[in-house]
């Protein structure tokens, strides 16, 4: 939307002062994106260091030896496939069965009239604003009490819908003119189908944000692994990096190779379809 | 709301409902869910609270407030609290005007904002528990280049997570690192949506590049701004990754957060409903906390 072109009224004389308070100021910026990008270059060098680089005195940023060991140590050190498959099945599984959850829900609070549809609405904003660790103690009881600890619909199922999601899609399918669904009312067509043929199709852009944004949550989410899943067998990879971390592995290059493949989907997602991600972020603030 | 409900339907609303069956189907797994795993936990979470729960035993005594007592007189806890609200205060400011900043200077959208964005965001889509492990070897003595760099300058090598006066500057500022994009976007977007009108108009009355943002940018982009900075708050009174991973709470509790001590009372050493009380605790600070906003920014709007 907006442009590069600076509008007329806002041009300044170019004096030598304006000049270099601009350059301080990206020299500025420049030096702080140093910065934030530092651990991520840091920590993919390392991942290619052998060990003798790692402990170099004084410390070298560039490897000396470009090795590839750690890339296939990791599987024999660590049960990294086991970590990663893992991660993938519950991230995976909570971003498609919350999507769809969320939207059944979204459509009935946005389209349908039935009983107890402003009650239901209300509750999906109070929860909206509960901290979930103080459903964490008890949660944990309850999966006790399940016999679902460490297991994947432990992990699953309490987060298989989500208050935002179900809010963010509701004002998405509100916003969608009514006529559509009308007209398909009228020839006939069950609730179903006008969900499933009108709806969806046209809410794409919405359920794509959700996805990525359940699925990055999930996929980085340490706290609730962590306290679901207890056998290595079961743990995501950033509960399991954190505790071989501190406590078998001091193979500085298998952790920093581990952390790299575990950013890979997300980086190589966000270098595609970057919008989704500042969509997911950006729509939290329309709230 | 309701264009398509033939007029009756109005008078008669409490009666006639048009989707009954489907509407209570496509709403049931969500709600099943929510109830299961949301709302009976909260409420279970205050009633643990109130007993000397144990997950481990099969009987829970019912001790009254004396879980919220207890804690009142507990070190640890006052002392997690104070490194909370220390953390709290020097980040969510911090996080808020550098968010602001960046998102002023990047709003534009030539490829170098463009590419600085996406830069200063990246840490969102990370993990940060995952990340905090790097940051973890990066202030290593050992293997970590500042304490080289420290070396260089002839400056003493301190082993910053190990020590009591820079562990927990450390923790706000791997914070910051990971969070400040975050506000950043948020920003963006809203200051996106102010209209050039404005600008121009504010222009022409002879305002300056201050006059305008202190009388038209920021008005404009208020509520965007207060829900950034509740969002950073909340976010700050829970934090715990970075915390668990880099300093496990130390040296000497230096670190110790209300989620990292909740953690170890309920999942190590199983003390279930002194937990609760924290959780409790932690969960009407965050209520407290965003009313108050609340309140401070309505306040100023009538002014």
């Amino acid at each position: 939307m907006s442009t590069n072109s600076v509008p007329i009224y806002l041009r300044k004389k170019a004096t030598p002062l304006r000049l270099a308070l601009k350059i301080v100021i990206w020299i500025v910026i420049s030096l702080l994106a140093l910065f934030v990008v530092f651990p991520f270059v840091w920590m993919v060098l390392t991942s290619f260091k052998t060990e003798k680089d790692v402990f170099a005195l004084p410390a070298q940023l560039w490897p000396a030896h470009w090795s590839f060991a750690a890339y296939s140590d990791i599987w024999k050190e660590l049960p990294f496939a086991r970590l990663f498959l893992n991660s993938v099945i519950f991230a995976g599984g909570v971003t498609v069965i919350s999507v769809l959850f969320d939207s059944f829900a979204a459509y009935a609070l946005a389209r349908l009239d039935f009983p107890g549809k402003n009650i239901a609405f209300y509750l999906v904003i109070a929860t909206l604003m509960v901290p979930y660790q103080i459903t964490l103690i008890p949660l944990f009881q309850e999966l006790f009490d399940f016999h679902w600890l460490d297991s994947y619909q432990g992990l699953i199922v309490p987060r298989a819908t989500s208050a935002f999601g179900i809010f963010l899609l509701r004002q998405f399918f509100v916003s969608i003119p009514r006529d559509l669904d009308s007209a398909a009312r009228i020839d006939g067509a069950g609730e179903f189908r006008i969900y499933a043929q009108i709806m969806m199709p046209l809410a794409k852009p919405a359920l794509a944000t959700l996805a990525v944004f359940q699925f990055m949550n999930n996929w980085n989410d340490f706290l609730w692994p962590l306290v679901v899943t207890s056998s290595t067998d079961m743990r995501t990879i950033p509960a399991g990096l954190t505790l071989f971390g501190g406590q078998y592995v001091v193979d500085y290059a298998v952790l920093m190779a581990g952390a790299t493949i575990s950013l890979l989907p997300l980086a190589i997602a966000f270098f595609f379809a970057q919008r989704y991600f500042v969509q997911g972020i950006a729509t939290t603030g329309i709230k | 709301m309701s264009q398509f409900a033939p007029p009756l339907a109005r008078k008669t609303r409490h009666k006639r409902w048009q989707n009954p069956r489907s509407g209570l189907l496509f709403l049931a797994p969500s709600a099943i869910i929510l109830v299961v795993f949301v709302g009976y936990p909260i409420v279970q979470s205050a009633w643990m609270s109130l007993h000397d729960w144990s997950y481990l035993q099969v009987t829970h005594q019912f001790i009254g407030l004396q879980n919220y007592i207890d804690l009142a007189n507990d070190p640890r806890f006052w002392n997690a609290l104070g490194n909370t609200a220390i953390f709290s205060v020097v980040t969510v400011p911090a996080q808020v005007v550098i968010g602001l900043l960046l998102a002023i200077r990047l709003s534009r959208s030539t490829w170098l904002s463009t590419f600085y964005r996406s830069v200063f965001f990246f840490p969102v889509i990370s993990a940060f528990a995952t990340m905090a492990i790097v940051w973890k070897f990066l202030l290593s003595p050992d293997i970590g280049p500042f304490a080289a760099w420290e070396h260089a300058l002839g400056l003493p090598t301190v082993n910053i997570l190990q020590s009591t006066a820079f562990a927990l500057p450390a923790v706000i500022v791997v914070g910051l690192w990971k969070n400040v994009g975050f506000t950043m976007v948020i920003l963006i977007a809203a200051l996106q949506e102010v209209p050039e009108s404005l600008n121009e108009a504010a222009a022409l009355d002879g305002a300056g590049s201050w006059g305008r943002f202190r009388n038209v940018t920021l008005p404009a982009i208020r509520q965007p701004l207060l829900f950034a900075t509740i969002i950073a708050v909340i976010a700050s009174l829970q934090v715990f990754d970075q915390v668990y991973v880099m300093t496990a709470g130390g040296p000497l509790f230096h670190t110790e957060t209300l989620v990292t001590y909740m953690y170890e009372l309920g999942f190590q050493q199983y003390r279930s409903g002194y937990a609760a009380a924290v959780a409790w605790v932690l969960f009407i600070l965050i209520m407290l906390v965003s009313v108050l906003q609340l309140r401070i920014f309505r306040y100023r709007d009538v002014d």
